[in-house]
């Protein structure tokens, strides 16, 4: 029997197990209008209850079994006497086992390898072997489970109390998967990381000052040595995340935050909010094009107009500006929470001065509401410099330490998807720079979120 | 309207001609005929009263009676509020504050305001007071601003207490310091008239009575209106008492007249405390 026949057949079971039970706790409930006073939980739940052990059990093994048992079944395979002929270790040998194996199932029309040929009814043998082995314990498994269950129902039996905390299982498993899969992939990038430095030393990769991570195949090449001086990538993402792109988006966002909050009337808010919001929905690559196609062009023809000759088309200000754009909900947004956020015994103090509202605003507000836009800022800035599509796309690769906005320089992201772009070979410092440079990203932006979020909170129980 | 039986017949709204029978002579601010509507809701029904400098009034009244409503008309604070309406005459000094040409900011240094919880901003305590002064222009100089500022907090009684620590933030202050500082920063803009929105209710005994206290030294030289529930306090601090109940206003006087002698069957059982 194929295991998907099997897995039908078990959930087939559940069912039955459900029906059953559910029908035999509902002949409880003759008793009275509620269906009997003694009646502890709905006959749905004793049909659940019934049904999951059933079937749990049943899968819970066939999980197992399927990853036990090729092992059992090679070793079953190599104790034969035709076996004795396979070389004794390496590639050769796996390769004649995989063979064989799918030779047996079928999987190859035809066999490559005579060692392979004259594995094969073995494996065939010893396959079906354990298939029959699983497929009876799973059913018995199944049988005994529901009957074990059904036995319990009674009255007064708490089904719904065991099957609630078996939902509640269920979502403690589904959160844990989201923490240990972030767990996991601080743990490759950490290893692998580890592995790059014990080609480069960590003072060089965060300190130097070239980037060329291309290491030579023949010694005298030029470069021969690979440089992995991280610095201008550390400086281009900066350069384009943190100061470029800011300039843009936190003026635009704090105004347009204070426009929203203070000045809009009811409904011109109502449009303008969820448009500036659309803002932050547009897709990152879309971003891209606009930065690559239109703004870039259009930034390298005006350096060019006022006269500097070296203006790139691959601009570290049209990357910038049009990441700042993207920015700009973040910050308004952040900034929107926090002006809302200080009392209006603030605000109305100081009217009750005589104060204009951009007084107020200035002077009163803004303070008042500064750590707030401070934290909103830094998660901005968290999200710009680990933006990628935009600046793939809009900025160069050329590891420029230079301040010029109108010349190329490049980011950390951008030399991530450089580095593993293509076939690449996984024991080169070239490849594994850019775990490195992901873990140095990990970190900053983890670092800036949790301050972020640290300054927003202390800021927030500060007024209440 | 007419079922409300008010001690102001109306008057005119020139300040020579305001005799009537609360005895207010040289009104500083008048009101006649005052409507407040929040949306549809009326919130402050017909409302006639006088406010003069030599006198504190104050405004009692149970919740929701409309007093602290009435008071923020009287410096069109209301105006924050987007459903609010008013109808009717106030006049300040003669001039209606209400007209097209008023300028509320001018308004607003004029007439001051104390908030009922101590709103201190989050600023230096030198810098709570100067921020009048500092919108307003009315200090050229920063020895002329100290000089402000000092002035302002003797006044308001907190000078000594705070001397030397004037960079301290003023929401580090306790909260009888933080409503002094805010009656010291109300008076840094030489106001001529001072509303107090219960300035006590957030505060101690000890506290309260200090800013009691301050009340009493302020009197005469600005023209006060305090809205409190307490009516102790009101006996205290008052020379004229107003009764508001349901929007309307019930009674004014002498508050020794109102305490001892309530003409008005209802401000007797509030005085009494048979309701509020």
């Amino acid at each position: 029997m194929s295991s998907t026949a099997l897995l039908f057949l078990v959930l087939g079971l559940g069912l039955m197990a459900w029906i059953a039970a559910r029908t035999r706790a509902a002949a409880f409930a003759d008793g009275g209008p509620r269906g009997g006073a003694t009646r502890h939980s709905l006959p749905m739940y004793h049909g659940w209850y019934v049904a999951l052990w059933a079937v749990l059990p049943a899968l819970l093994f066939l999980g197992v079994w399927s990853a036990v048992t090729p092992g059992l079944i090679n070793g079953a395979v190599l104790a034969t006497p035709e076996a004795a002929a396979l070389p004794a270790f390496g590639m050769e040998r796996t390769a004649i086992l995989v063979e064989a194996r799918q030779l047996a199932t079928g999987q190859l029309p035809g066999a490559f390898n005579p060692q392979a040929q004259a594995l094969a009814p073995a494996f065939e043998a010893e396959i079906g072997k354990y298939r029959l082995i699983g497929t009876v314990l799973a059913l018995v498994l199944a049988f005994a489970g529901g009957a074990y269950a059904f036995t319990r129902i009674r009255p007064d039996f708490r089904a719904r109390t065991r099957v609630e905390r078996l939902v509640m299982a269920v979502l403690l498993g589904a959160s844990l998967i989201a923490i240990l899969t972030t767990i996991g992939i601080v743990a490759s990038l950490l290893f692998e990381s580890i592995r790059f430095f014990s080609f480069v030393s960590p003072s060089e990769f965060l300190f130097g000052t070239q980037w060329s991570p291309q290491t030579a195949i023949r010694a005298d090449q030029v470069g021969s040595s690979g440089a992995f001086g991280a610095i201008p990538l550390f400086w281009g993402t900066i350069f384009i995340g943190a100061i470029i792109a800011m300039l843009v988006a936190i003026p635009l966002g704090l105004m347009s935050a204070i426009y929203l909050t203070q000045y809009a009337a009811p409904n011109v808010r109502k449009w303008m909010k969820p448009i500036l919001e659309v803002l932050a929905g547009v897709p990152t690559v879309v971003y891209g094009y606009f930065a690559a196609l239109t703004v870039a062009p259009a930034v390298r023809d005006l350096g060019v107009s006022i006269g500097i000759s070296s203006a790139s088309s691959e601009s570290a200000l049209a990357a910038g500006l049009v990441m700042g754009v993207m920015i700009i909900p973040f910050v308004s947004s952040m900034a929107d929470d926090s002006i809302a956020a200080v009392p209006s015994a603030m605000r109305d103090g100081s009217y009750a001065m005589g104060a204009t509202s951009s007084e107020t605003i200035r002077k009163v507000l803004l303070p008042a509401a500064l750590p707030g836009v401070v934290g909103g800022v830094m998660l901005a800035v968290s999200r710009a410099i680990g933006e990628t599509m935009i600046v793939v796309m809009a900025a160069g690769l050329a590891a420029n330490l230079t301040a010029n906005p109108f010349a190329s320089v490049t980011t950390v992201t951008t030399q991530i998807v450089q580095l593993l772009t293509g076939d690449q070979e996984f024991d080169s410092a070239k490849t594994l720079a850019a775990f490195a440079l992901g873990l140095v990203l990990f970190i900053v932006t983890l670092l800036l979120n949790i301050v972020a979020l640290r300054v927003v909170k202390k800021y927030r129980e500060a007024y209440e | 309207m007419t079922d409300i039986a008010t001690p102001n017949a109306f008057v005119a709204p020139d300040p020579a001609s305001t005799a009537h029978a609360t005895g207010i002579s040289d009104p500083k601010m008048t009101a006649r005929n005052v409507n407040v509507f929040y949306g549809a809701k009326q919130a402050i029904n017909d409302v006639s009263i006088d406010v003069d400098m030599d006198n504190v009034t104050a405004f009692i009244g149970p919740s929701g009676c409309g007093k602290s409503t009435f008071l923020r008309t009287l410096n069109r604070m209301n105006d924050t509020v987007a459903s609010a309406r008013v109808s009717g005459e106030i006049r300040l000094d003669g001039e209606d504050i209400y007209a097209s040409d008023m300028d509320v900011v001018q308004l607003r240094a004029r007439v001051g305001m104390v908030f009922q919880k101590p709103n201190p901003f989050p600023k230096s305590i030198f810098e709570n007071v100067a921020y009048g002064p500092r919108i307003h222009g009315l200090a050229a100089a920063k020895s002329e601003l100290d000089a402000i500022v000092e002035k302002s907090l003797r006044r308001a009684g907190l000078w000594d207490e705070v001397k030397d620590r004037l960079s301290d933030s003023g929401t580090a202050l306790s909260g009888g310091q933080q409503q002094r500082l805010c009656i010291a920063r109300a008076i840094a803009v030489d106001p001529e008239v001072i509303l107090m929105d219960e300035p006590c209710s957030a505060l101690d005994p000890i506290a309260t009575a200090k800013i009691e206290e301050l009340i009493h030294e302020l009197r005469g030289r600005y023209a006060m209106v305090i809205v409190t529930h307490n009516m102790q306090q009101a006996a205290r601090v008052s020379q004229k008492t107003a009764f508001f109940h349901l929007g309307h206003l019930v009674e004014y006087g002498d508050t020794s007249d109102i305490f001892t002698n309530p003409r008005e069957e209802r401000t007797k059982d509030y005085i009494t405390g048979r309701y509020g």
